[in-house]
């Protein structure tokens, strides 16, 4: 099972847009949200508010997902709770991590902290699902959210354990970090990126968050006719795996997409891989098939 | 003392609780684990990552195995056995004679042995291959024989003392790296808190407080030590204590028989294993090696009592009585037709098929005591919960008719090390029980498919009623010429197979 985990061999990626038509493409103008296919819920955030955010203050996330994850806060470290699929998706997430990250910075994957003395920082952290079992990996992590709330409960759950209590947790948004020139050796944003109001400039703030030679790993839902099925309409509404509208598959990504303002942002990335889902035994594993989630991994330029 | 029942709760993540009077000798600031000095009573506690309760050889085997392992083995882990031979460097003479509590070993567990380093130990003592089964009924309807051969391998199995086993895992795991502590105690009570956060934002959390928000079990021994861990592991045996304290409740029934066992002597040298169901249970007559026998006898506890009691010479004789023609005639051949009935089927006959029905060696001397146990079928409905983890006989104990009982122990000392390095690889806590349920998942199908086979086996052999005997009779010999079920239940025995009879 470990040896399935760690997948040594190279991914493949989608090195151009194939279908051009399906391509979004991100201007400096703030977005304006192509039609929407998603479910009946609530995309109608004030559009008009949603546009005067992203052109102020470029701060990341749009309004509706800010009051969408506050009401939830609280549950966030219930591992029966609504999120159970991110805490049964995580040992996944972890192991492309460790893989791809023990390989870039050349360190042993043997070894129980490969990550000792490198400076990480996780992007949309939420509780902290994340930030802890890096830093038990020997990471130095600096965790950041949007949501006040989401910080005080990823405080309170990462001082239970002395190993994890040293982790810097801030409310504040990549961006603002940008202006304070903070640099991290890996900059990690899963799950993030279907939630900001402008995919380009996030990646730009995470691009210029990395230190020279460091990585940039981000994930998120591939915006393909698969993940409408399985994303949207089996996990929101079917199975209720997911509060109805906690994703709006207009905002999704396809890899190409990633790939292209990734590299625009001065970010390469060098490895893809999937997250899939058994039905029968209940866990996701790493996989070749990006068609619903998906996580990248890239490094800076220069 | 005072008896603290462990409380394990789910999910209550934010309830600031503060049910526990720390005790006066623990309120140490927290240590990074270290390797403790000699426990004196009423010194600090210490904390390890891993306490296994129960040195024997499953809970032994773990240790080894969690050594073994790059990503574990600089795990601090606590042994809790009051057994004094643990703190002995060696306690096995050659001149020994061979000790009646024997295991057989399947090669997947001799492969499991080989990886951890223990092995080499084991075949420095007396230890006994044997690539040959018989196993026939007093009905004398038939008999299958088993080579390793027909499985293309070279053995079934070996059959080695307990004493041996449990001194090789010993010697490995002395000498290896992994920070050990060994205390000779009983565990008297064990504490879990569920989870709670708490208001300060220190970073210097003691044992005591860590404790109380859950993320440390608290051990206390018979001796006055107490210790934490992040994970306790019940290695303790059928009538395991960290069961018993984790609340995990069981399933299972007395089987309504003892198992006499005691170790004989031969003339000749006996390289065969040798099965005879009886009417109340059966015979088994394994090789030990230097022409030496264990006997495990399977019968009523009426019986069991009359037979430990019986002069030597008289025990002998019976037992060579029930090995021959006691109970029942000799099976041959010709009763259920010959193997030409199943030429037809696919796979052809086994390499086995022909050899003929042998009787086994004769028994000339007792060379040990006679001792007598009860036995049972017992299960927990759940190997684990949070911060514990139950592995071996504690989590599910056997008939010995097909000698599986430790095989499986040790297979779920090695599943479970393993799931541990794979959470320790993606920063998991292994006290969390998502982990640990990993483990169950992987074990318990397994497990409980084998006591099934071997429930079922105990219960078709017990009833003497003239079709049934027949029937039995048909799958033996079915078993002993059809090529592919041989194979398979060779497998399937050796530990190879998880499931029996699906490729």
């Amino acid at each position: 099972m470990a040896s399935s985990m760690f997948l040594a061999q190279r991914r493949w990626f989608h090195s151009l847009p194939r279908n051009l038509s399906n391509a979004r493409f991100f201007s400096a103008l703030p977005s304006q949200h192509p039609v929407s296919v998603s479910g009946p819920q609530n995309n109608v955030g004030p559009k008009s508010n949603k546009f005067e955010k992203a052109s102020s203050a470029p701060s990341s996330l749009k309004e509706p997902e800010l009051a969408k994850f506050s009401a939830i806060a609280d549950t966030w470290w219930d591992s029966e709770g609504p999120f159970k699929p991110l805490h049964k998706m995580n040992p996944t997430r972890l192991a492309f991590l460790r893989s791809t990250l023990c390989r870039h910075f050349r360190k042993d994957p043997l070894s129980a902290r490969p990550f000792e003395g490198l400076r990480f920082i996780d992007v949309g952290c939420g509780g902290g699902i994340l930030s802890e079992p890096l830093t038990r990996m020997g990471a130095t992590v600096t965790g950041i959210d949007a949501i006040e709330k989401n910080i005080k409960i990823a405080r309170l759950h990462a001082n239970l354990d002395p190993t994890t209590s040293t982790i810097e947790y801030c409310c504040t948004t990549a961006e603002k970090l940008v202006e304070e020139q903070r640099k991290f050796d890996a900059v990690i944003a899963l799950e993030v990126i279907e939630h900001v109001a402008d995919a380009a400039e996030f990646c730009k703030s995470l691009s210029a968050l990395t230190a020279h030679e460091g990585a940039t790993v981000v994930s998120t839902i591939n915006r393909s006719m698969r993940s409408y099925a399985t994303a949207i309409v089996a996990a929101e509404y079917l199975l209720q795996w997911l509060p109805k509208g906690t994703h709006q598959w207009s905002s999704f990504l396809t890899p190409e997409e990633l790939t292209m303002i990734l590299k625009r942002a001065g970010v390469d990335v060098k490895e893809m891989a999937g997250f899939v889902y058994n039905p029968l035994t209940g866990r996701w594993s790493l996989s070749d098939d990006i068609s619903v989630n998906f996580i990248a991994y890239g490094t800076k330029e220069k | 003392m005072n008896r603290i029942f462990a409380t394990k709760a789910g999910s209550d993540v934010y309830r600031l609780r503060i049910p526990w009077r720390p005790f006066s000798n623990d309120a140490a600031p927290l240590l990074s684990s270290q390797n403790a000095g000699n426990p004196e009573k009423g010194s600090e506690a210490k904390q390890y990552d891993i306490a296994i309760v129960g040195g024997g050889m499953v809970g032994l085997a773990l240790a080894c195995s969690l050594a073994s392992r790059p990503l574990t083995r600089h795990l601090n882990v606590a042994i809790i056995d009051s057994n004094p031979a643990l703190g002995r460097k060696h306690f096995i003479k050659k001149e020994d004679l061979p000790d009646p509590r024997v295991s057989t070993i399947t090669p997947a567990t001799i492969s499991f042995f080989k990886d951890i380093g223990a092995w080499q130990f084991v075949e420095q003592h007396r230890h006994a291959y044997f690539d040959k089964m018989q196993v026939w009924d007093y009905t004398g309807l038939s008999y299958a024989k088993y080579n390793a051969r027909d499985a293309d391998k070279e053995v079934l199995g070996c059959v080695v003392e307990n004493k041996v086993l449990l001194s090789s895992l010993l010697s490995r795991v002395q000498e290896t790296v992994l920070p050990k502590k060994i205390y000779p105690s009983r565990l008297n009570s064990m504490s879990i808190l569920p989870n709670s956060s708490s208001s300060e934002v220190d970073s210097t959390l003691s044992m005591t407080a860590l404790f109380t928000h859950g993320r440390l079990a608290k051990l206390e021994l018979e001796d006055g030590n107490s210790l934490y861990a992040k994970l306790v592991v019940g290695a303790d045996g059928g009538k395991s204590r960290v069961r018993e304290l984790a609340g995990f409740r069981t399933t299972g029934w007395n089987y309504s028989q003892n198992a006499i066992i005691c170790t004989v002597e031969h003339d000749v040298e006996n390289h065969c294993a040798w099965q005879r169901f009886l009417p109340s249970g059966p015979l088994a007559l394994l090789p030990i090696g230097d022409k030496f026998s264990n006997i495990v006898w399977t019968m009523s506890p009426k019986e069991s009592s009359e037979f430990k009691s019986i002069t030597e010479d008289n025990f002998l004789k019976a037992v060579n009585h029930a090995l021959d023609y006691g109970y029942g005639p000799h099976p041959t051949p010709s009763i259920l037709g010959s193997s030409d009935l199943f030429s037809w089927l696919k796979g052809g006959i086994s390499k086995s098929a022909n050899d003929c029905f042998e009787i086994p060696p004769k028994v000339v001397k007792l060379a040990s005591e006679r001792m007598a146990f009860p036995l049972s079928l017992r299960h927990a409905n759940d190997y684990a919960s949070k911060r514990v983890a139950l592995i071996g006989d504690a989590a599910h104990t056997v008939h010995p008719l097909a000698g599986q009982g430790v095989n499986l122990g040790f297979g779920d000392a090695s599943t479970l090390s393993s799931v541990i390095s794979e959470g320790i690889a993606v920063g998991t806590d292994i006290g969390e029980v998502s982990l640990l349920k990993k483990y169950e998942a992987d074990r318990k199908p397994a497990n409980v498919m084998m006591m099934a086979v071997l429930d079922g086996f105990q219960k078709a052999y017990s009833v003497d009623f003239g079709p049934l005997n027949i029937l039995r009779a048909a799958a033996f010999h079915g078993a002993h010429h059809i090529s592919p079920l041989k194979k398979s239940i060779i497998s399937y025995a050796s530990g190879e197979m998880r499931l029996p009879l699906f490729a």
